[in-house]
């Protein structure tokens, strides 16, 4: 299919979509003018009708009641909770992932990928916002996610067809270049972790129903298989993310050597600091936190192949995960009302900060955004919710689908995007860094 | 008086031999010589003479004369040597000659009219003593000086008591016996006068910190009280409640005064608590504290709960007394509770049980809140001390000012240190650190990394309105009005009934040719809905869905309700609930203006609607743009005002009003409105006074009008309160709704029969509330005749 914009059928619906968000938040001005309330009766004699409006008023309380202490108004009432920046349509059925990619080569306008329930892969412009191209690999089954990868304009993509295809998006070309064969059919998603230029690891669902299968790619030799403990039964894992804890060992010759982890925002870009005197094994450690079926969140050193520290977040299946390496803090969401905030101490352990009560039940997604200072989640209940990162204190309830939100994603620039089963993809800028 | 005593005298004497005259005119000439001369010779020897008629001298007198002088013409002469005491008088003569006279006569003559006279004088003193502004104010006027004005000068007085006990104790200390009557009459008659502010204002205090330390100071002041005349006990007993800072004032001042007097013991079991209910709480616990104090005061206190919960209960009082009072009982029953024991409330605890009991059922039965309340109130708190080991009785009841404080009242309070100290208790800052938490507990505290100094300034991150968060509904409401007869009379999906519910209101106005379809059936299965499931607010929706459909069908509806109104086999609830749909559907009716603009009550149906904000912001901003590029030509009310309407009620107002008028005399099996249901009947005659009030401007005000004025009158002596009040208003509304010239033209005896009535009410009727309501509806008849009589010509 041509990518050139506006030749798509369908970019028809993409092309209405501005000025249908501009309308579709509000009330209209004649519903929403001003209902004038009033007992007034034409011609009311004197003031002698005062009293008698008294008496009514207290006639249309029962005797027991009394009225309640009007509630005492707050000195600035907050600001109505905000619009959508722009909604994206046309994906044609629900809209299970989301994934901001920093735009092609030369090209500085970042695109917004787009999986479907019904297979389709959806490449939008977030400049034109219509469709560039859509991507059909998955037989018709639900594409559950997307990711790119470093080295020129290569996607993931995992569908419930049990493949994970890698396509070569480079210069227009849409063409599947390798696809890796899944073997669980749920609908975890998977993670990528880029190990050098051209290598990179993949964690998907094993085998089993419990495992965690590591593959190293391109090459597709699969590196090990997590299999959690016999006794521990965590169920199947519902969502993953690998990261990368890079290890300084530093070898003070008096005293006991003492590997100290130092968290480091970004792995790749930091050199090893101390290039000789090295442990055996100097390379950054990966990591993979995994929530599970039965509500715990665990934590799994790739190369030891060893769960280094489990915790139980949740009552529910953990349904999405996210860390924060540089305040070694993460938060996972549930089927349950709670959002689950938890940390990562020294010894790689992990402890349940605290639980933040939600009104409805059921979170999709749980995103931070790359400053580290905005927490979004999606709510089985439609609604996306921000929250302060650092204290967890909320801030905005967007309450703009109509079925519950599946996917977030935040772009660099700290734009978010929201997919849910209403078909459409709501694209927001909140609190703008500064 | 003296010349009245001399006329009798001579009157008694006329008819006795001439001898003894000779001793009349003898006392009368000397009478006369003593209230005239200014001579102290002449006075002298005038006195000397009649000395003579004592004995005791050289040249006595006959003995018949003696006799015949200290008889008859003794006190009255002695009188007149008291009613000459003066400090000018002694000093007509020298060296106290005068004096020394004067006394001999009280000294050497009959003790006992002697004693009389100076008795006499004594008291005749004390009123001087009190009196004295009295009578400078009379006799001075305008001149008079600034210290004899009363509030200066009984606190003078005051000072002036304190002087003289002060010398008592300290000739009591010497060993000497001292008398407090002439005190104790002067504190009697300054009280009597009402004088008990500013006297006591000054006593109190200073008795309260000398009493403290000293039993002799304590033993004066019980001497003091004691000694006070029966006549004049209650206002000094008044005073002293109403001025001592605490129980143990109290009882430092008086001692055991109930114990020994009975007028005491009257005033302070019976008056202060059954008879007045003016004072405040802190004097109605120093009161009952007092009598809590000692043992041998203690029965005094079982005996006064008994009483008090007697009369608290008794059914009469409740209908009878005003508010005001019944709230004084139970604040006194309520500290007696706190100050008795479990082991002295067992003994008499089955009386105390019965008289409670009986009272809870009678204050429950009552018409006005206030009343039912209090009942509540003390219920649960009586039967905790009385009946402790029982399950405890818990009502439900708001909370506020009132309850708050008799609560409080229940719980003992600790003594204070210092009468001092005793103060008005500060009440408890509650409020806001409660609000503070609220803030504070939004979300969990993530730990304070004060590393992140970075990240300061995500502070500034606002939050948005997230009022919208509400639970999510995943059931879908009907779409049609028919749907939802059907959905609410199944119960098998609650989710589905609940959304019905909410969704109800909203259908029915936006669909009013399909309700009125259904109008009827939709009533019918609105007012017989019961809460199946704890939906918050359920009552206030099935209401407002029962008033949109009447309102949309007013005429089948009206009718329908009113019918159900007087059937069988209905609760109270859902009769009160009819009569309150009626007001409300009628008041919709009635209000101007409804057509274009549909009432937007209550927060909207929950659903997916995207962000639906409260006030849209851009409306405020396009609205201020419009303006400021408007121009106007006049400046007036900017169209504020509604515009003119018919009133939509007019043409069904008789639908609302007349069928719930006519049955109410015909008792039912299950109903009686002039029977026990009377709460009900309140509300019917509040209902008819709203509803023709609502129908001002209609044709059909002037029937409804008489024949409101019909039904008030079959009423007007009823019993209850809250009745009353619902006729007394219905009153007014009947004024202000039906034209004056018909009102004057077809109900002329109506009127008039009504305005006897009211006066009546004005004047008599216990409750204060009943009282304004008629004071108000005379006035409106008072303005009704000024506009139609013109004022007579000059």
């Amino acid at each position: 299919m041509p990518l050139a914009p506006g030749t798509s059928h369908t970019s028809d619906f993409a092309g209405r979509s501005w000025s249908e968000a501009w309308t579709e938040g509000r009330d209209t001005p004649e519903a929403g003018s001003r209902w004038k309330r009033g007992l007034g009766v034409g011609s009311m004699q004197g003031d002698s009708g005062a009293f008698l409006r008294e008496i009514t008023h207290a006639l249309l309380r029962s005797p027991g009641d009394c009225i309640p202490p009007s509630m005492v108004a707050p000195p600035s009432p907050p600001p109505p909770p905000p619009d959508p920046q722009f909604v994206l349509r046309g994906a044609r059925s629900a809209v299970h992932a989301l994934h901001f990619c920093g735009g092609a080569q030369g090209q500085g306008h970042p695109l917004l990928l787009s999986g479907s329930l019904h297979g389709l892969v959806h490449i939008w412009s977030l400049q034109t916002r219509r469709v560039l191209a859509t991507l059909d690999g998955h037989a018709g089954k639900c594409v559950t996610w997307l990711q790119t990868l470093p080295p020129g304009p290569q996607l993931l993509s995992q569908g419930r067809d049990l493949r994970v295809h890698v396509w070569d998006l480079a210069e227009g070309r849409n063409a599947i270049v390798d696809s890796v064969c899944l073997e669980s059919v749920g609908f975890c998603r998977g993670s990528v972790l880029a190990c050098g230029p051209q290598r990179w690891m993949l964690a998907m669902p094993g085998k089993g129903g419990d495992e965690v299968q590591i593959l190293e790619m391109p090459s597709k030799t699969s590196v090990c298989s997590l299999k959690p403990e016999a006794e521990a039964r965590p169920g199947m894992p519902m969502c993953l993310q690998l990261w990368q804890l890079v290890t300084v060992a530093i070898r003070i010759p008096v005293l006991i050597p003492v590997p100290v982890l130092i968290p480091v925002p970004n792995p790749v870009l930091i050199p090893n600091p101390t290039p000789e005197p090295v442990l055996a094994d100097s390379s950054p450690l990966p990591l993979l936190l995994a929530g599970y079926e039965d509500g715990s969140v665990a934590l799994w050193d790739v190369s030891a192949r060893k769960v280094c520290s489990r915790v139980a977040c949740h009552e529910e299946p953990v349904m999405g995960l996210d860390f924060d390496s540089q305040k070694a803090r993460g938060v996972s969401g549930s089927a349950e009302k709670a959002l689950a905030v938890w940390s990562l101490d020294e010894q790689r352990a992990l402890q349940v900060h605290g639980t933040h009560q939600l009104t409805n039940p059921g979170v999709a997604d749980v995103r931070i955004r790359p400053d580290h200072r905005l927490l979004a989640t999606a709510g089985w209940d439609h609604r996306i919710r921000v929250f302060h990162w650092r204290t967890m204190k909320p801030l905005a309830v967007l309450a703009f689908h109509s079925a519950a939100v599946h996917c977030l994603a935040f772009a660099t620039d700290g734009l978010l995007a929201a997919g849910s089963g209403d078909q459409r993809i709501s694209v927001w800028s909140l609190y703008p860094r500064m | 008086m003296v010349d009245l005593d001399f006329s009798r005298a001579f009157t008694v004497n006329s008819r006795m031999d001439p001898v003894l005259s000779t001793v009349r005119l003898t006392v009368r000439e000397a009478v006369h010589t003593l209230s005239s001369s200014e001579d102290g010779g002449c006075i002298f020897s005038t006195l000397g003479s009649l000395k003579r008629y004592l004995g005791e001298t050289e040249n006595p007198a006959l003995p018949e004369e003696q006799e015949e002088f200290a008889r008859i013409h003794f006190s009255t002469f002695l009188r007149c040597l008291v009613g000459k005491l003066s400090p000018d008088w002694l000093e007509l003569l020298p060296d106290g000659q005068l004096e020394e006279l004067w006394a001999s006569f009280f000294l050497e003559g009959p003790a006992d009219q002697a004693f009389l006279v100076l008795m006499e004088a004594i008291e005749g003193a004390a009123s001087k003593v009190v009196g004295l502004p009295d009578h400078l104010g009379n006799r001075l006027q305008r001149e008079n000086l600034a210290g004899f004005f009363p509030q200066n000068y009984f606190p003078l007085l005051g000072e002036e008591l304190l002087q003289a006990l002060h010398v008592v104790v300290e000739s009591l200390r010497g060993g000497l016996d001292c008398s407090v009557s002439f005190l104790s009459q002067v504190l009697g008659k300054a009280c009597v006068h009402g004088r008990q502010k500013e006297l006591l204002g000054v006593l109190v205090p200073r008795l309260t910190a000398l009493t403290q330390g000293s039993c002799l100071w304590q033993r004066v002041c019980w001497r003091l009280v004691e000694r006070v005349p029966d006549r004049a006990m209650e206002a000094v007993l008044t005073g002293l409640v109403e001025a001592a800072s605490g129980p143990e004032v109290l009882s430092w001042l008086l001692g055991n005064l109930v114990m020994k007097s009975k007028k005491a013991q009257f005033v302070m079991t019976q008056k202060l608590l059954f008879l007045q209910y003016r004072y405040t709480t802190p004097v109605l616990r120093s009161l009952l504290g007092y009598l809590a104090m000692d043992s041998q005061r203690r029965p005094l206190l079982i005996q006064a709960l008994k009483e008090l919960l007697e009369t608290w209960g008794s059914s009469s009082a409740i209908r009878r007394a005003p508010l005001a009072q019944q709230h004084y009982i139970s604040k006194a029953i309520l500290v007696c509770l706190a100050h008795l024991g479990e082991a002295e409330l067992q003994d008499c605890r089955d009386e105390l049980l019965a008289s409670l009991m009986a009272g809870v059922q009678s204050h429950l039965d009552s018409s006005l809140p206030a009343v039912r309340r209090l009942g509540m109130i003390v219920a649960e708190v009586a039967s905790a001390q009385i009946h402790p080991e029982g399950p405890p009785l818990r009502f439900q009841y708001e909370e506020d000012e009132l309850t708050r404080e008799l609560l409080a009242l229940a719980t003992p309070q600790p003594a204070a240190d210092s009468p001092s100290e005793a103060g008005p208790p500060v009440a408890p800052v509650t409020a806001e650190t409660t609000n503070e938490e609220m803030v504070s507990s939004g979300g969990p505290q993530a730990q304070p990394e004060g590393s992140d100094s970075e990240l300061d300034s995500d502070d500034e991150f606002v939050p948005y309105d997230m009022s919208g968060d509400t639970e999510l509904r995943s059931s879908k409401a009907p779409v049609y009005v028919r749907d939802c007869v059907e959905a609410l009379t199944t119960s098998e999906n609650w989710e589905r009934w609940e959304a019905t519910l909410r969704a109800l209101e909203g259908l029915i106005f936006r669909s009013p040719a399909a309700t009125q379809e259904v109008s009827v059936e939709l009533a019918k299965v609105l007012l017989h809905l019961e809460e199946k499931t704890g939906v918050a607010g359920f009552e206030a929706l099935r209401q407002r869905a029962l008033v949109a459909v009447t309102v949309t069908d007013p005429v089948r509806v009206a009718e329908y309700l009113t019918t159900q109104f007087y059937a069988l086999n209905y609760s109270l609830r859902q009769r009160m609930d009819i009569l309150d749909v009626l007001t409300l559907a009628a008041q919709e009716l009635s209000r101007p203006g409804r057509r274009q603009k549909p009432p937007q009550r209550g927060p909207p149906g929950p659903g997916p609607q995207p962000g639906s904000p409260a006030t849209p912001a851009w409306q405020a901003v396009v609205e201020e743009r419009i303006r400021s590029k408007t121009r106007r030509v006049s400046k007036g009310s900017a169209g504020q005002g509604p515009a003119a309407d018919p009133n939509k009620f007019n043409s069904v107002a008789g639908y609302f009003f007349f069928p719930l008028i006519q049955l109410f005399d015909r008792p039912l099996v299950t109903f009686d409105l002039l029977g026990d249901d009377q709460l009900v009947l309140g509300r019917l005659v509040h209902t008819l006074g709203a509803l023709m009030y609502l129908s001002v401007n209609t044709m059909v005000a002037v029937p409804m009008g008489k024949a409101l004025l019909e039904f008030v009158w079959a009423l007007r002596f009823h019993g209850d309160i809250y009745v009353r009040q619902g006729l007394l208003s219905a009153v007014s509304s009947v004024l202000l709704s039906v034209p004056a010239e018909r009102l004057l033209a077809d109900l002329p005896d109506e009127l008039l029969e009504a305005q006897s009535w009211l006066a009546d009410v004005a004047q008599k009727d216990p409750d204060e509330d009943c009282r304004t309501l008629a004071i108000k509806a005379l006035l409106l008849l008072e303005k009704l005749r000024d506009k139609l009589l013109p004022p007579p010509p000059p």
